[in-house]
């Protein structure tokens, strides 16, 4: 569904995404790991064409079969990939209502909009609760709740998540997290970007590991999950000792 | 006496609101206080007085195409002047207003010449007009007041209940995310110049029937105008209006008790408000959650 294609991102004179490909299957949860600073924010703003006009600089990435690497912004949300940014994001001075009204911007069709804004609501209770409140007065998790119910206004096929457990909970992020995988149920492909490594693992279908802008791993979860780079530097299940007692806290992950 | 000072007052200030919430308007899309707004006005007033004088059309002509003009005029500055600008700080955008305004001066300047004019408007201070019996006011405050009242309550409308509104104050409160949902943030930005010298058009040709009609005849006016804005908080659209009629109001009685005094009022106000509230009277703040 979405084939990227050796991408390389620039800020500036700063490299920082050394040439990725990965592709994502229709009805997968796919997950994005990866320590600070590996890249992963850039992938999905790269995708969507947040950066600077020029980024990125090579490659080429494809959505159902057409490129969208020098497309706008807009006709990428037309063509159904939604972002949910990383901190939320919503407008704060607007109430939840019109922020969810703002998710279908690019949609004309009145009744259908509608039908919809009734459906997220159904589906998200607490904004059903608070709709003519500012967003900006919702507390965390609505807020992260609002910014998924709006990103799903724009009728997407691909949906991409940024962090969304941050600085939830652990209830709240599994909540959240359940919230994901019944969107994903109702047939939206879902690439999702996490620090929280356990639940992503727990979660999707498939996953990548990122670091220094590259992908060094790439498999199903369950492989991931008893792979010895990942179950110590992510897991933070470490296993070995060396000789003289000492742990040792950084091995060179072997690129593929 | 006193009603009629405060009569005066009070349209001067809707005068001056009606011109500050122009410059609200890119305030609070562009951050930046647009300098070049009073000369964008000066520049529709003159295109209304050429089109009359020069080609001797009628006023109703005159006046909607003054106002196509305004709108073409916003738009053209910001997409000549603003959206080139890479990475811009405030500051610079300043500049780059300033930088507009002594463009536009000059372009007047060499076109229709230094000496002032009188401008033909509709509506006259001198003709007065009997509301009920033994009240009358002049046509220009009946104007003044009328159109206040009409933009603000299209203004109100259009940002509360029309999309294109909405997703104008959500531009504001978020560019980032605003592009995320898929609204051309620039064609948004286009629209609130447009928009913004359409109004500061209509209360420049207010203010040209008033006074005379010059190069410079909207320095004033425009400092008055920003200074009602400051008060009123900038941010805040019937905050504006409302510090347009507050200082319309101290302005006309300070002028009546001291009149050397006069000019000099609206700018120890600015300089009051700054000490004392520096957000402005009426405006909301909003603190970012993390």
């Amino acid at each position: 569904m979405l084939s990227v294609k050796n991408i390389e991102t620039w800020y500036d004179l700063i490299r920082a995404l050394h040439g990725i490909s990965f592709e994502i299957k229709q009805g997968d949860i796919v997950a994005l790991l990866g320590s600070n600073g590996a890249g992963k924010t850039t992938t999905l703003k790269t995708i969507m064409r947040l950066l600077e006009d020029d980024q990125p600089e090579k490659g080429t990435i494809e959505f159902m079969g057409k490129r969208i690497d020098r497309m706008d912004t807009e006709e990428i949300v037309r063509l159904g990939i939604s972002y949910v940014p990383e901190g939320r994001e919503v407008f704060p001075e607007l109430t939840v209502m019109e922020n969810i009204q703002m998710g279908a911007y690019t949609r004309k069709d009145r009744q259908g909009i509608k039908d919809d804004i009734e459906g997220i609501l159904k589906q998200f209770p607490i904004l059903s609760e608070r709709r003519n409140q500012q967003a900006g007065h919702l507390s965390g998790g609505e807020q992260q709740m609002l910014a998924i119910g709006r990103a799903l206004m724009s009728r997407p096929k691909l949906l991409m998540l940024d962090e969304p457990s941050l600085g939830l909970s652990p209830l709240l992020t599994k909540e959240i997290f359940a919230i994901i995988q019944r969107i994903n149920q109702e047939g939206v492909t879902i690439l999702l970007v996490e620090q929280n490594v356990n639940m992503a693992l727990k979660y999707s279908h498939y996953a990548f590991l990122m670091e220094n802008g590259r992908i060094v791993r790439a498999d199903k979860p369950e492989v991931l999950r008893e792979d010895d780079d990942v179950k110590e530097f992510y897991l933070g299940i470490a296993t070995e000792t060396s000789a003289k007692g000492y742990k040792r806290y950084r091995r060179k992950v072997r690129f593929r | 006496m006193f009603e009629m000072l405060l009569i005066e007052g009070l349209a001067i200030g809707a005068c001056y609101g009606l011109f500050g919430v122009a410059v609200a308007i890119i305030y609070k899309t562009s951050d930046v206080v647009n300098f070049a707004q009073g000369e964008m006005g000066m520049m529709s007033t003159f295109v209304a007085y050429h089109i009359m004088t020069a080609y001797g059309w009628p006023f109703y002509i005159a006046f909607p195409a003054t106002l196509i003009f305004a709108i073409l005029l916003g738009m053209a500055i910001e997409f000549c002047f603003l959206r080139p600008a890479k990475e811009p700080t405030v500051l610079g955008l300043l500049i780059l207003t300033l930088g507009a305004e002594m463009l536009l001066m000059g372009l007047a300047g060499w076109k229709w010449g230094a000496e002032q004019k009188d401008f033909p408007f509709l509506l006259s201070v001198h003709k007065t007009v009997e509301i009920f019996p033994g009240f009358a006011l002049n046509e220009w405050t009946i104007g003044v007041f009328v159109l206040t009242t009409v933009v603000m309550v299209l203004l109100f409308l259009f940002f509360r209940y029309s999309k294109l509104g909405i997703a104008m104050r959500a531009t504001q409160q978020n560019e980032n995310a605003a592009k995320i949902m898929g609204i051309k943030v620039e064609r948004v930005f286009s629209i609130t110049w447009g928009m913004s010298s359409l109004i500061g058009a209509l209360a420049a040709m207010f203010f040209a029937a008033r006074s005379v009609l010059d190069p410079n005849f909207m320095m004033e006016p425009f400092m008055r105008a920003f200074a009602a804005a400051v008060l009123g908080g900038l941010t805040s659209i019937p905050g504006v209006v409302i510090g347009g009629l507050i200082l319309g109001i101290i302005e006309n009685f300070f002028g009546y008790a001291w009149p050397e005094w006069k000019p000099i009022v609206a700018f120890v106000v600015i300089i009051l408000i700054i000490t004392v509230r520096p957000s402005g009277l009426f405006s909301k703040h909003y603190v970012k959650k993390v």
